[in-house]
């Protein structure tokens, strides 16, 4: 497939490689944000040859890891008690609420879809004028227009039986979260290229001036994170930081100006609890008064109280790099994707998940065993 | 969550009432509908990068060959920075006129 085939190539990757290799001189830690690039530097196996001295660490980028216990609830709730069809995109379905998942709620009866596109949600809302139905807008900043997009569609066809369960968070404030963490390693980021897609380079430059650390906007693919790599450890050696950008044939410097006035139109930036993490000042999207009837947290005003993490899961520790999936006492015993104790177990961009589907730590905890 | 993945677009029309600009995009012979919404400059043989249903970017031609040959010039840049440090400090030479 053109412009995905080519950044796999072997011979490229390993060329990348072996530059890495040339350029590293003393040990690095660098993290990667978004949980799309930690599930392929493990799937790919890019973590098993880098070199030794550069430690690749895993961020919170992954919005169904940190969507609040509370407002799985509430989407429970809504399919449950309120008749609602409750759309969703796959991602959030097994993630663990307070007391079940959304797929066991829908095993027990609950009307819930599973969804491509919010554009689907505002069909079935059309095709189904007697109930109300309720998407789940999950989502970084990739996510935003697209969720924006289903309301303004909604309105514009005059559909009134259509709302979003709104959880947005945004990457900038998290990458402050983790440097402001006394505990925090991180000398450098591979920041997430579909987000920079939408809201551009710029919000980095007052990160790495304030924290003086190199920011590389890097793609997803195994030659572009290798490039990206390379790029941020050049950064690294020549004790240089700038916000750099290796995934230019996608990333423009300015964003997507339409989705960013796509997503403004709709949402505001709002205080956010990250759940495993804390409330992080302005770090997520709300529904604008203007669209309160889109929102569905006012159009069905439930409340529900924020449920306390399962005491063993240090989800928290993983998403800010403190720790690593294998330095969980529970990783691959008591906390599998069958059976997940938190999020990252769960999510399609969780850590815990990545290690635990393409690296060879579950084969090691078997061999234990014998 | 951010998955997004490049695709052709193969034609392009109105749905939604003529309220949204969708297009039928190509990812390696699999037919998708993508809304055009934030690319309106697109049009059929573009690439189109693909979220959730919404295309958020045209794939760049000229820049996505870069990667290819990224090595080779920095491996030129610093080929050229030693060739520079082993030549003479141009400031020692005076104007012999």
């Amino acid at each position: 497939m053109k412009y995905l085939s080519e950044y796999r190539d072997p011979e490229l990757a390993r060329q990348y490689l072996e530059e890495i290799k040339k350029t590293v001189t003393r040990p690095w830690t660098i993290m990667e944000v978004c949980g799309g690039q930690t599930h392929s530097l493990v799937k790919h196996g890019i973590l098993d040859v880098l070199p030794p001295e550069v430690q690749m660490v895993h961020g919170p980028g992954c919005p169904v890891c940190v969507t609040p216990v509370s407002l799985i609830d509430k989407a429970i709730f809504l399919a449950e008690e309120k008749n609602v069809i409750l759309c969703s995109f796959g991602d959030m379905i097994r993630v663990p609420g307070s007391k079940k998942s959304l797929l066991e709620s829908k095993a027990e009866g609950a009307d819930i879809r599973i969804l491509y596109s919010p554009l689907e949600a505002v069909k079935i809302a059309e095709n189904n004028p007697d109930r109300e139905v309720v998407f789940f807008a999950v989502g970084f900043e990739t996510t935003a227009p697209a969720n924006a997009l289903s309301v303004l569609t909604a309105e514009r066809k005059g559909i009134t039986n259509y709302s979003i369960l709104a959880s947005h968070v945004l990457v900038p404030p998290a990458i402050e979260a983790v440097m402001e963490d006394e505990e925090s390693s991180i000398q450098a980021f591979l920041a997430a290229g579909h987000v920079c897609t939408i809201m551009g380079t710029l919000e980095y430059y007052p990160l790495v001036e304030r924290f003086n650390i190199p920011m590389v906007i890097s793609g997803f693919e195994p030659v572009d994170l290798l490039q990206g790599i390379l790029m941020t450890i050049r950064q690294l050696e020549k004790g240089e930081a700038k916000v750099e950008n290796q995934y230019a044939r996608i990333v423009e410097e300015k964003g997507n100006l339409i989705a960013q006035d796509t997503i403004y139109k709709v949402f505001e930036v709002s205080d956010r609890l990250w759940r495993g993490m804390e409330v992080i000042p302005m770090s997520g999207y709300e529904v604008k008064d203007a669209y309160a009837a889109y929102d569905a947290k006012r159009k069905f005003n439930v409340n529900i109280e924020e449920a306390p993490e399962h005491e063993a899961c240090i989800a928290g520790e993983i998403m800010k790099g403190i720790k690593k999936p294998h330095d969980c006492p529970e990783f691959g015993k008591g906390c599998t994707p069958q059976m997940p104790l938190g999020a990252p177990m769960v999510s399609s961009e969780g850590s815990c998940a990545a290690y635990y589907n393409f690296s060879n730590l579950v084969n090691e905890l078997e061999r234990e065993k014998i | 969550m951010c998955l997004a993945i490049p695709g052709k677009i193969k034609s392009i029309e109105s749905q939604y009432d003529g309220l949204v600009r969708m297009a039928k995009v190509s990812f390696g012979g699999i037919i998708k509908e993508a809304s055009l919404e934030m690319v309106p400059t697109a049009k059929v043989g573009d690439y189109v990068l693909v979220h959730v249903g919404v295309a958020i970017s045209i794939v760049k031609e000229e820049e996505a060959k870069k990667t290819f040959t990224y090595l080779e010039q920095i491996g030129e840049l610093e080929e050229l920075g030693m060739i520079k440090q082993q030549l003479p400090d141009p400031s020692q030479y005076k104007d012999a006129t």
